[in-house]
């Protein structure tokens, strides 16, 4: 609407401007004549157009841009998953017999995964807790929490994990994961855990 | 009379057959090897607490349990009132002294079995107590003990006092009645009084905190408070319930820490990944970390000085199961302690070595379950004390012939009180989750009057 009044004017303008102008006889007051009007139409038909190309550009771009946006969302989402689904591996806990803290055949798997992990994510360092049941002492559950994660640690190590890469830590029976004074209740409790201290953000598979 | 004769003569045939004057768990029924006498009334000495004035009560129910508490005397109680009279003519008083004052009826508690009786009066603003000689007929000793009014936080210290200075006066021993325990409930330390009573929190923080042991001083105690997987050991001040952290320890798990005799050094664990070892550090300059023992493929954790400080007892896995230890205080001469029956004898662990030298207190595991035992120093010879429900983490007494431990024997975990010469054993505390107590040495009165809870 804006666009056609200023049209208006413009034409307005431009005839006054020619009459200004000339010296002879006045020309006649332009009449609409048929040619004018189908000009005038013509023009308006081409503006018309033109905005609507540009619309459609613009809707064409934001189309890409929300596409584009779409796209980078999924990979992000995608590689959240598989973050998530990597720091699940990463946190699979492994038990232990009582009172020892050798790694039980069917664990070393379950390091194997680790290492791999570890492997794959040069960033990545870790923490093993060591954790007891309550049936032994108090205060040598600490030192054999200690044994069962430095235990998983060496095993990683043996595998090409730099030392410097993996902490350990001890809470003895402090952190029991199980209640109740029952034999599945301990051999759950006895148990080296598994946590990300660094570089966890954005993990790849092995 | 004949009573107490048969029970000396039963002490005699024991102790001349050889068996040392041994304790056992009173709650045990007979089953397997016999390790101790049995606890038989009547052959300590007879005491019996006068009537006191009204508003004496609560000193002379309180003194009445100490002494009871202290399983040296067989506790008389009078019979109510006055219908009862002694048989028979009085005595008279022996060797010329002084005649029995008004209201005492020697032959009477002579007639009950009475060896020494306590009056108690006001006087001012203290009160005091006689100890009455029952046999001699005569007061043996007064003592006047300044008491703060009842509701006072220094009255119950006071009354302990007295207690002890009343024990002094009958059977010339030191006391444990002034005494307090600490220990770990849901992470945190309290204390609590020897008779059970006055049981506070001492720690603030919300960490988790294992360990208590106390200076031999009793002015403060050593614990172990997890930080983010780490051990870092605190001192804790009785007097300003301020804490401060050991600084050479945190940067790994450090715990048990167990100060020396002199106060001057602590003796530690601390975990790493080549596994648990001793070591000590000079705790005044907070500094002057050494390694006592290089376990390689074994740990070795829970130091425990000797009252001389020149040795420590310890757990070592060396030989497999943890085992009981013993090294000189700098780490040399490094053997066996608690003997025990290689492939047979269940883990030992967390030793205490008694005030007085000659015994060192730990806990083994029998039959799946863990009971208290003893080592004697000098013989090397282990009996066990215990043998109802789960026990563990004993802690000496400074007596010396006191045990507060762990025990599931009333269905829950909590501290019990053993008297290794008459096996007899009381629950300290009431409440379940009670563990890792550390009996304080003979508190200093400055120690023991108004301790602050701790601030974080």
């Amino acid at each position: 609407m804006k666009r056609l009044r200023l049209f208006t004017l413009t034409v307005l303008a431009v005839a006054a401007v020619a009459a200004a102008c000339g010296g002879n006889p006045p020309p006649a007051t332009p009449q609409p004549n048929a040619d004018s009007i189908a000009m005038e139409r013509a023009r308006q038909d081409s503006i018309a157009r033109e905005m609507a190309r540009q619309d459609s550009i613009r809707r064409a771009m934001e189309e890409v841009e929300r596409a584009r946006r779409q796209r980078e969302a999924d990979s992000l989402a995608s590689l959240a998953r598989i973050t998530e689904e990597v720091r699940a591996m990463l946190a699979q806990m492994i038990n232990f017999d009582f009172d020892r803290s050798n790694i039980r055949t069917g664990d070393a798997a379950i390091l194997d995964g680790k290492v791999g992990i570890l492997r794959a994510n040069p960033g990545l360092r870790v923490r093993i807790s060591g954790h007891c049941d309550e049936r032994g002492s108090d205060e040598y559950n600490l030192a054999l929490g200690n044994r069962r994660a430095a235990s998983a640690k060496q095993y990683l190590v043996n595998q090409g994990i730099a030392a410097d890469r993996i902490e350990i830590a001890s809470y003895g029976e402090e952190r029991p994961m199980a209640m109740g004074a029952t034999e599945e209740a301990w051999a759950q409790n006895r148990r080296a855990e598994f946590e990300v201290v660094a570089g966890g953000d954005m993990l790849v598979r092995p | 009379m004949s009573g107490r004769l048969r029970g000396g003569v039963a002490v005699a045939v024991l102790v001349a057959s050889g068996a040392a004057a041994a304790a056992q768990d009173t709650m045990a029924v007979d089953r397997g090897v016999r390790i101790g006498i049995v606890y038989r009334p009547g052959v300590r000495p007879g005491f019996v607490a006068l009537r006191a004035p009204v508003e004496l009560d609560s000193v002379r129910t309180m003194i009445a349990r100490d002494l009871d508490f202290t399983d040296r005397f067989e506790m008389i109680t009078l019979p109510g009132g006055d219908s009862v009279r002694a048989t028979g003519a009085a005595t008279p008083a022996r060797r010329g002294s002084a005649p029995a004052p008004a209201g005492l009826n020697y032959p009477l508690y002579r007639a009950l079995g009475a060896d020494f009786a306590l009056g108690l009066r006001r006087a001012g603003d203290t009160i005091v107590a006689v100890v009455h000689d029952v046999a001699a007929g005569a007061v043996r000793r007064a003592i006047a003990a300044p008491i703060p009014p009842l509701g006072h936080p220094d009255f119950r210290p006071s009354v302990h006092r007295l207690s002890d200075q009343v024990l002094q006066a009958t059977l010339g021993v030191p006391g444990i009645a002034a005494t307090r325990v600490l220990f770990v409930r849901d992470g945190r330390v309290y204390l609590i009084d020897q008779d059970g009573a006055d049981g506070r929190l001492v720690s603030a923080s919300d960490r988790q905190a294992m360990s208590p042991a106390w200076s031999a001083d009793g002015r403060q105690f050593a614990y172990m408070e997890f930080w983010d997987g780490r051990g870092q050991l605190f001192l804790h001040d009785m007097a300003s319930g301020r804490r401060r952290p050991l600084a050479v320890t945190g940067r790994s798990l450090d715990f048990t820490p167990a100060f020396s005799p002199d106060g001057r050094t602590m003796a530690f664990s601390r975990a790493t990944d080549e596994g648990t070892d001793i070591y000590t550090l000079n705790v005044r300059d907070d500094c002057c970390l050494q390694r006592l023992t290089v376990g390689r493929f074994s740990d070795n954790l829970s130091p425990a000085y000797s009252p001389d400080g020149r040795r420590l007892a310890f757990v070592s896995t060396r030989s497999g199961l943890p085992q009981i230890y013993v090294m000189g205080a700098d780490g040399t001469d490094q053997e066996l302690f608690a003997p025990f029956d290689y492939g047979v004898t269940g883990s030992s662990n967390a030793p205490d070595w008694s005030p007085d030298g000659r015994t060192v207190a730990f806990h083994r595991d029998v039959g799946g379950t863990l009971q208290v035992f003893v080592v004697d120093v000098r013989t090397r010879t282990v009996r066990q004390l215990t043998s109802v429900g789960r026990n563990e983490d004993a802690t000496w007494a400074p007596d010396s012939r006191h045990l507060a431990f762990v025990s599931d024997r009333a269905g829950y975990r909590q501290l019990w009180i053993i008297d290794i010469e008459t096996g007899r054993i009381r629950p300290l505390l009431q409440q379940s989750g009670a563990r890792l107590p550390a009996w304080s040495p003979r508190l200093p009165e400055s120690a023991i009057f108004n301790p602050r809870p701790g601030d974080r």
